[in-house]
């Protein structure tokens, strides 16, 4: 990728970025529900409507919807999200104190997952329509129609609390307590992500130069490592991004299931709190993470793919 | 045997299980033993017996009741979602398609901005926003699924474009209106019917996971996605409450994925494998 089409696409998420908060923000806008009133009800004493009223001046609520959201997105790119309602800190200390939850969550579960999809979608792909393969497209096909949350409850009970494995109830970030969703996120993303493997090799292997290469004699083995999977690499890599931009939806609700303190599982709690400015930066920060992890997956084509290498395109 | 005639047999064997499961939602107050919103406290969380099948909730509702009547109510939005968004997205896209030129180039950044974004965390905003209930937690997962029929039907609008009979048909002075109606739409219709199909499964999915964070359908209403999160903080004493709802939604969704697969199969035998 070159300097040019580099900027153009940091301009296209700049982009982005605008209208998908203004979307948010204009529905939060629109949405019912006051959060002057659920902020002073937290205190759990009767307010004056004076009070109410002063509290909307001050969180700068009373002015029209225009000038609140110049407003906000000024401070956004000043690097102020404005303060969160429910947890009374600015939004962006709360945002770091549950990305790291999430990161790591998200980290394990990708790689756990790429180490259950890629053996079982290339062993599918080698042995097509035998055995083997039906039963991995079977496994998967179960997989890909199981709900990620019950998949998580059924963990929870068998390995948690029958079997007594791991410790059932989130609250802080450690390695036991990760297993289970790192589970059965890996699950849910390896249903998918072994048949798109599959179907990668697949085309691979059914191309012409495969075909040469076996009738010379060179052992599967090494037609796969040496021509099939780095040829296959590239499209994989791109429903890789994809397969994260559901996790960073997925996450919410598995965060939720156990209990994790992650992004996910503060974002509903701010939904509820109607919490707008955390809210927010929420729905922002997951924009930037998931544009970026798409802008690598293309700068990387361009280290994967000698072709681009050469500036053909 | 022809992998046609093949095809043809589960199609139509999965049509069946579908039509069984819009069996059991249209028919739940003659299917159901007993009435899924009566609480009766007496019979709290009991489990799985001869006069309860499944067993019975918090409130001593019966589980297979709410199931069995939970079919209509995840069918019911559903249907609708998928309806709302293959009609609105298959308009905007054909308009943008045929039209071009400015509309074309407004309609489509619209739609790269929605997908460039992780759409069920949108939905997830959209519906916890416009506060939980049914109608909302639909218009979410509409707002962000639309538009992968508006490209759908553009791209398939701009295929149509070039052919003779179009050209034809607006050499003898048809209205554009006419010939969408008439021309492209009928042609670009199987495809988009076999990807609606195929999306049912999914949607579904989407749909319980909103319930089950709260932001989808509300108690008491019998609801699959719902009754997990209600049976989650039972998970210790009655586990029969998650381990049902879940095994439905899971029958459920199988069967709508397999029957969409082979409606594609039989649609277009070429990518059939």
């Amino acid at each position: 990728m070159k300097g040019k089409e580099l900027v153009h696409r940091l301009m296209q998420m700049l982009i982005t970025l605008f209208g998908v908060s203004l979307l948010t923000f204009s529905l939060m806008y629109l949405s019912p529900g006051d959060p002057v009133e659920m902020l002073l009800e937290v205190a759990d004493t009767i307010v004056s409507e004076e009070t109410i009223a002063e509290t909307r001046a001050q969180l700068g609520l009373d002015k029209p919807f225009h000038v609140q959201y110049f407003r906000w997105f000024a401070g956004v790119l000043q690097g102020d999200m404005g303060m969160s309602y429910s947890a009374k800190m600015p939004v962006a200390d709360r945002l770091w104190q549950s990305l790291p939850g999430t990161m790591v969550l998200a980290a394990s579960a990708t790689v756990t997952m790429l180490l259950i999809s890629l053996p079982c979608g290339i062993l599918s792909a080698v042995y097509r329509n035998r055995p083997l393969d039906y039963l991995i497209r079977g496994i998967s096909f179960l997989g890909v129609s199981m709900p990620s949350f019950w998949v998580g409850l059924i963990l929870l009970y068998v390995l948690g609390l029958k079997l007594r494995l791991f410790p059932i109830a989130g609250g802080e970030v450690s390695f036991d307590r990760m297993v289970l969703p790192t589970l059965t996120l890996a699950i849910a993303m390896a249903a998918k992500y072994t048949r798109q493997v599959r179907t990668a090799v697949l085309e691979e292997l059914g191309q012409e130069y495969i075909t040469g290469a076996r009738i010379r004699g060179f052992p599967m083995h090494k037609i796969l490592w040496r021509h099939v999977l780095p040829n296959a690499c590239l499209p994989l890599i791109t429903l890789l991004g994809l397969q994260i931009g559901w996790l960073l939806g997925g996450v919410a609700v598995i965060e939720m299931v156990f209990s994790w303190p992650g992004l996910g599982k503060m974002a509903v709690h701010a939904i509820e709190m109607r919490d707008y400015p955390l809210v927010q930066g929420f729905v922002l920060w997951i924009a930037v993470l998931y544009m970026g992890i798409n802008l690598l997956v293309d700068i990387s084509y361009t280290y994967l793919d000698p072709r681009l290498k050469k500036g053909g395109c | 045997m022809g992998s046609l005639t093949k095809d043809k047999f589960l199609f139509w064997l999965y049509t069946f299980f579908v039509l069984l499961i819009l069996g059991f939602a249209i028919f739940a107050p003659w299917l159901a033993p007993y009435d899924p919103y009566d609480a009766v406290m007496r019979q709290s969380l009991q489990a799985p017996s001869d006069d309860h099948l499944f067993g019975t909730d918090k409130l001593g509702r019966d589980c297979l009741s709410r199931i069995i009547y939970g079919a209509r109510t995840s069918l019911m939005m559903t249907l609708s979602l998928v309806a709302v968004i293959t009609v609105v997205g298959t308009f905007i896209g054909v308009l943008a398609g045929y039209m071009g030129g400015k509309v074309d180039t407004v309609l489509m950044r619209i739609v790269d901005m929605m997908l460039a974004f992780p759409g069920i965390v949108l939905a997830i905003a959209i519906a916890g926003m416009l506060g939980g209930n049914i109608v909302n937690a639909i218009l979410a997962l509409a707002a962000v699924s639309w538009t992968k029929y508006a490209r759908l039907g553009r791209s398939l609008t701009l295929k149509l474009r070039q052919r003779d009979f179009i050209a034809a048909a607006v050499t003898n002075g048809s209205r554009p209106l006419h010939i969408l109606w008439r021309h492209i739409l009928p042609n670009i219709l199987p495809t988009i019917v076999v990807t609606a199909a195929m999306d049912i499964g999914t949607m579904i999915m989407e749909l319980a996971g909103l319930s089950f964070l709260g932001f989808g359908a509300q108690p008491p209403t019998p609801e699959w996605g719902l009754m997990l999160n209600e049976g989650r903080q039972h998970i210790q004493t009655a586990p029969w409450l998650m381990l049902y709802p879940g095994a439905a939604i899971l029958i459920v969704v199988t069967i709508f994925n397999l029957w969409g697969d082979s409606l594609r199969d039989i649609m277009d035998p070429q990518r059939a494998n």
